[in-house]
């Protein structure tokens, strides 16, 4: 089978999974006990007005018919309102959606960069220094709730030594002006428009979330890193090739680590998963204009069709998150081409 | 019995040796035991032990910092916080503890049965915990309890529900790998059905490696919980609960009461740590195969 065949199969094991994904939001919000009618007729309801959002939303119709319809609507972009906002769930989303993704690249990109050397190093100096303060930070890291993390780091960068920006949003409006939407990504629309100040701002914004939800995904990323490596170092080929005479760095990057690299790359699924997750609640800190933070308001105020919409976006990236994982093993090992 | 057959030491003895071993080689698996004692004496006693009412409000003291009369200071009604920290211990550890089992019990159940008999079952079971394992896991949550309603035990719930996955995948697994065993082999030879042969014979050998399972899953389940009524799910003020406290705290970092919220967090931060422990120390008593 050739390359575009097995990333077509992948593409396509992607399918079952959102097929799921849909079929759980939807019960979620209709086979559950309670009544919807009341949910999203809202707290104000009388029994009248919860009678007409039912036949409005088709819920006197049977569960075939209106899971039909529920994905028919899906699929023309059409997620119902928000109550809160007013607006379709659809534009509220997109409209957030890019904050929200800045900050996950962000701290994914900060885990990553600490967290492959930070585990490599402890892995070739096995028992030093190094390794063990890999391996506290991994035992304290996994132990910290992400919130309370963010919330220690605005105490000390923003409080105590007045380094950091006040915790609220991207950008402070009052000294900076919001670059014009080309990805939607503060720090890369700004630096494509030269708006160097504007970006410093940004960027000094994003820094305490982006480090908080950051630590939280270097605990399992260094700790897989050392153990795939130690594996790695510990096999018969890097013997071999030390063997061979080859230079430490060459057996290192190019024997070791390319091969340490599939378990790390496995375990990013994971991580994305609490990344996502954890999300939510440094977005809910620091009042990042994302669609965490809209969710958590969603859900406050039972705005139903917001939260569906939102898990059902979640799930979505998630899934596309994980394919893109799966499709860059597949580049960086030709053995899971072999398994197809 | 022959004459010559060595008295094998009873079980118990052998397990003894093993846990002793294990705390004399890692300290930090000592310490994890001390702090679940106190973890435990708080959820038990908590009541007792507290020193103030958590829950009465002395708005002439509101804000103020830690003092020899009050440990960990006050909140913004005057509450103790210390009182309110130890009080929670029993709402927190709950939550964990009670979704920890279900998920436990109806995981184990499904991935044993999934396990043993393959095919459709074990088709269908997959589906499910793919489905589960297809959603940000706090993001699903979230919605579980949007949905069903917000209460604590809907945060149980949901916190059982994305647990589901670790034990189901986990208990069948070891279960697959013993299903041809010949012990299994002559439990079914002597007459023994399926359910018989899983409950009586196969279930009973992957319990320890489950129970490590769930202790390391416990810190997990603890940080679920509290992140839900973090952002305002379940529990409900005035109820002293970790998460909730935290977030109450939040509010005056900026004018710096620093109190109002380390001291909640710190103690969630070490009941995570303390199961982490545990649960590592637990691995190298019952399943020294799994060491890092």
């Amino acid at each position: 089978m050739g390359l575009i065949g097995i990333v077509a199969k992948r593409l396509l094991g992607a399918i079952p999974s959102l097929a799921g994904v849909v079929v759980v939001t939807f019960l979620l919000s209709h086979a559950l006990p309670g009544d919807p009618a009341v949910l999203f007729a809202g707290p104000a309801a009388n029994a009248e007005s919860v009678a007409q959002v039912r036949s409005h939303l088709g819920l006197d119709r049977s569960l075939p018919v209106q899971f039909l319809s529920y994905t028919s609507d899906m699929l023309h972009g059409d997620l119902g309102q928000s109550l809160t906002t007013g607006q379709p769930v659809v534009t509220d989303l997109v409209q957030r959606l890019p904050a929200s993704l800045e900050l996950t690249a962000a701290a994914i990109l900060f885990a990553v960069v600490v967290a492959i050397p930070l585990g490599v190093l402890a892995a070739t100096r096995e028992g030093s220094w190094i390794d063990h303060l890999c391996r506290s930070t991994v035992t304290l890291a996994a132990a910290f709730p992400t919130f309370f993390v963010a919330l220690l780091l605005v105490y000390v960068f923003y409080y105590l030594l007045r380094i950091a920006p006040e915790p609220l949003g991207r950008l402070n409006d009052v000294y900076f002006e919001a670059p014009a939407t080309i990805t939607g990504f503060y720090l890369i629309d700004s630096a494509l428009a030269g708006q160097w100040t504007t970006f410093g701002g940004a960027l000094a914004q994003m820094a305490l979330p982006a480090i908080s939800l950051g630590l939280f995904a270097l605990a399992p990323i260094a700790r897989i890193t050392r153990a795939a490596m130690l594996t790695a170092l510990g096999s018969d080929f890097v013997r071999t090739a030390r063997a061979c005479g080859l230079s430490h760095r060459k057996v290192l990057v190019t024997y070791a680590m390319r091969n340490a690299m599939l378990p790390v790359a496995n375990v990013l699924g994971m991580v994305f998963s609490f990344v996502l997750g954890a999300n939510v609640l440094i977005e809910d800190v620091f009042g990042w204009p994302g669609v965490g933070a809209y969710a958590v308001k969603a859900v406050i105020q039972s705005d139903y069709s917001a939260v569906q919409g939102f898990i059902l976006m979640m799930a979505t990236v998630y899934i596309l998150l994980n394919l893109l994982v799966d499709l860059l093993s597949i580049a960086a090992d030709p053995r899971v081409r072999m398994e197809g | 019995m022959s004459a010559t057959t060595q008295p094998r030491p009873p079980r118990s003895l052998a397990l003894l040796r093993a846990t002793r071993y294990t705390l004399a080689e890692n300290q930090l698996t000592l310490v994890a035991c001390g702090l679940f004692g106190i973890l435990l004496l708080c959820a038990v006693f908590g009541a007792v032990i507290a020193p103030y009412d958590p829950l009465a409000t002395d708005m002439a003291s509101r804000l103020k910092p830690p003092t020899a009369a009050h440990w960990f200071g006050t909140d913004a009604l005057g509450r103790d916080i210390l009182s309110r920290v130890i009080v929670a211990a029993r709402l927190d550890l709950g939550m964990a503890v009670s979704a920890v089992a279900v998920s436990f019990l109806i995981g184990t159940a499904l991935g044993a049965m999934a396990g043993y008999w393959g095919g459709l079952v074990d088709a269908i079971f997959g589906r499910l915990m793919d489905t589960i394992m297809a959603f940000p896991l706090f993001v699903l949550a979230m919605g579980i309890v949007a949905a069903l309603g917000n209460s604590v035990l809907n945060i149980i719930l949901a916190t059982a529900v994305i647990n589901l996955p670790f034990y189901g995948r986990f208990a069948r697994a070891e279960v697959n790998v013993r299903r041809d065993l010949a012990y299994v082999e002559a439990a079914r030879m002597g007459g023994n059905g399926g359910l018989r042969i899983l409950s009586g014979h196969i279930v009973r050998n992957i319990l320890p490696t489950m129970a490590v399972q769930a202790s390391l899953n416990m810190g997990w389940a603890i940080l679920n919980a509290a992140g839900l009524s973090f952002i305002g799910l379940g529990v409900r003020p005035p109820t002293p609960e970790w998460g909730i406290m935290v977030s109450e705290g939040a509010s005056y970092i900026i004018s710096g009461e620093w109190w109002t919220f380390v001291f909640p967090g710190m103690a969630l931060m070490l009941a995570v740590f303390c199961f982490n422990l545990l649960g590592d120390g637990l691995r190298d008593v019952l399943d020294p195969r799994r060491r890092t």
